[in-house]
């Protein structure tokens, strides 16, 4: 059995409260008036224009911006009407930078749901020892989602941050000035009560199968019933599968491309699960690697690191097709409405936006392609480290375009973020993996899964001797 | 060596032969070749074969495809004659790139795909109108051979070895 260090739990307990500060820390520096943020302005503006002329250049994204407003007096003189846009973006920074982190880690947890999910269903053979790891990592799921949960109240009921441009008074009322009627023709879609509740939706039916699995995969270790739990197990993976997908897609459109509210596109979802599924595996990877170095997982060998680390080669390949396909067939067409969005993005997130394209697939794709390398835990955690930092940044560039326009940047919000999520992360997965047996006894596959072997490894510092 | 007999050692099953294989690599002797019906994991191993560099070929290939399909587009579409096709950039080659991502992918696989499997004829000797080097029938249907070059003065010792592997015919003939 596996025991969550003392040492491991007051690391992750020193990141969640130094996270903590730095979300207050971005919470307290946003301007709480109009006032404020002109004084910031100025402050900024002395060290340069680009930020300005970056927002003027961009015309729809100063549009959508106006649908973020809420009715204030028109005196409109073009200046004032400017700062307080970025006041509204200034506001929304603190929100977006927690968002992103919590979107990053909610999606990890999910997609190695989904991923185990499959695995059962696929009835494969080499990752059974794998699957304690993955089912921990989904522990994480939980918190996140309370979080989420929280998030989607305080956004849609309480109206206390304003990242989806369209839940500002007055857009679905052709009297007000805010009026969008591109917007109000999608309202069948977009609306608050609707938008809240399936969010909540989403999220009760993945916890719902977490719960499930968990509990019913912990009882297939003693169950010995003639794989009648097994079954089950499958059974309930396979609804889930397809669960997930309806909701996956939906969940893309509303949390993510709810953020643009004017721009749309069709392989979206897929995009987004692309991108979380190889930070999944990585993840899977990591955690692995860092369990087995440990010694709590007798059964994982380095063929099964290569198996991970082949998946996180061929997803970030994956990535990298939908992310193309995506960006070519707009850039190509340039159809105003939809080009908006990468204006949007290579105007403002230039840097972002090309390197995490180094970061998914250049980098993976030179240094997992030899076989050698993808066994070596050494060489996956580089690589992993460079995907993992490059799929927060695609997230970060799906957020924060929409939500804080110009005023982006990566500062102590958003590290603050990324550091309370990551303890949350560490403390849930490692106490779930010491509360079952780190070999999932009861599967039928286990013995195989212990026994696999890749060809052409040669196991260091094990015995080859029982593999042919 | 300079035998000029050979020993070919049947087997119909391929663990036995495998066994074999280790058992006479044991005793040091050399194996000249080894005849199989369908690939058998873990022979090139047991043989001590070197491992294969086609995939290092393949993959310079591709680069090689990558280089020529960048050289054409640019050539084609920026050097030679920048035309203004439906308002794409012809300006410079990286602005218009993404209208040619398409084309170099393809042409880098077609390049790594195509040149790998001639490097892999070339290498194995593969060509139509080939004569067959089958030393018995038997190997492309239901059994395994293995050939060792033998000297006139060790054919006992090393059928005594052969036949205690399990092998179900040994045959000494000259050496083609």
């Amino acid at each position: 059995m596996y025991q969550f260090s003392s040492k491991l739990k007051i690391a992750s307990l020193i990141l969640i409260v130094v996270g903590a500060l730095g979300i207050g820390y971005g919470f307290l520096s946003a301007p709480s008036s109009l006032e404020e943020a002109k004084e910031m302005m100025a402050h900024q503006a002395s060290h340069g224009d680009s930020h300005d002329t970056a927002n003027h250049d961009n015309k729809d994204n100063h549009e959508q911006k106006h649908a973020n407003k809420e009715v204030h007096g028109h005196d409109a003189n073009s200046t004032d009407k400017h700062a307080e846009h970025v006041y509204h973006q200034l506001k929304n920074r603190p929100w977006s930078a927690f968002y992103v982190a919590l979107f990053f880690f909610l999606g990890i947890s999910l997609l190695v749901l989904a991923f185990y999910a499959a695995q059962r269903v696929a009835q494969s053979g080499w990752s059974v020892v794998l699957f304690r790891v993955m089912e921990a990592i989904t522990a994480n799921l939980v918190p996140t989602s309370i979080i989420m949960v929280l998030v989607i109240l305080s956004a849609s009921v309480f109206h206390w941050n304003h990242m989806f441009s369209w839940m500002a008074e007055g857009t679905f009322d052709p009297t007000s000035d805010n009026y969008d009627a591109i917007v109000d023709g999608k309202s069948w879609w977009i609306n608050i009560p609707g938008w809240t509740i399936r969010g909540i939706v989403y999220l009760l039916l993945w916890n719902a199968y977490r719960w499930f699995i968990r509990k019913n995969s912990i009882a297939e270790d003693t169950a010995n019933d003639g794989y009648k739990t097994y079954k089950k197990n499958y059974n309930a993976s396979v609804i889930f599968l397809v669960v997930f997908m309806l909701t996956e897609t939906m969940m893309s459109w509303d949390w993510i491309m709810g953020l643009d509210p004017h721009w749309f596109s069709t392989l979206f979802g897929w995009y987004v699960l692309a991108s979380l599924l190889v930070s999944a595996l990585t993840v899977i990877a990591f955690v692995t690697i860092y369990l087995r170095s440990k010694g709590a997982l007798p059964g994982v060998n380095d063929s099964h690191i290569h198996d991970l680390a082949k998946f996180m080669f061929g997803f970030s390949v994956f990535w990298t097709y939908l992310w193309f396909a995506q960006f070519m067939l707009i850039w190509y067409a340039n159809i105003p409405e939809e080009t908006t969005y990468f204006a949007a993005r290579f105007n403002e997130y230039k840097l972002p936006f090309l390197s995490m394209l180094v970061m998914n697939f250049v980098f993976p794709i030179l240094l997992l392609i030899n076989s050698d390398f993808k066994s070596i835990p050494w060489f996956v955690i580089i690589g992993g480290l460079v995907i993992l930092g490059g799929h927060y940044i695609d997230i970060y560039v799906m957020v924060m375009p929409g939500t804080v326009g110009g005023q982006g940047a990566f500062g102590l919000p958003e590290l603050g973020g990324l550091l309370f999520f990551l303890g949350i992360f560490i403390y849930t997965v490692f106490s779930a993996f010491e509360k079952a047996s780190p070999v999932p006894k009861g599967n039928p596959f286990l013995e195989e899964s212990e026994h696999f072997h890749y060809y052409n490894i040669e196991h260091r510092g094990e015995g080859s001797e029982d593999h042919h | 060596m300079e035998s000029s007999k050979v020993i070919h050692a049947l087997y119909n099953d391929d663990e036995v032969l495998l066994d074999a294989v280790k058992a006479v690599k044991e005793e040091h002797h050399h194996i000249e070749e080894v005849f199989c019906p369908f690939p058998v994991h873990g022979l090139d191993k047991a043989m001590g074969i070197a491992p294969t560099r086609l995939a290092i070929t393949a993959f310079m290939y591709g680069i090689t495809g990558l280089s020529i399909a960048i050289w054409m587009t640019n050539y084609m579409m920026i050097q030679d004659w920048p035309q203004d096709i439906g308002g794409k950039p012809s300006f410079s080659w990286i602005e218009n790139m993404p209208a040619f991502v398409p084309i170099l992918f393809e042409l880098t696989v077609f390049f790594a795909a195509h040149l790998m499997v001639i490097t892999f004829y070339m290498r194995s000797r593969i060509w139509p109108f080939k004569e067959a080097e089958n030393p018995d029938p038997r190997t492309t249907d239901d059994h395994f051979l293995m050939e060792i070059p033998v000297k006139e003065s060790a054919v006992e010792e090393l059928t005594t070895l052969l036949t205690k592997t399990g092998a179900v015919e040994i045959n000494v003939v000259d050496k083609h």
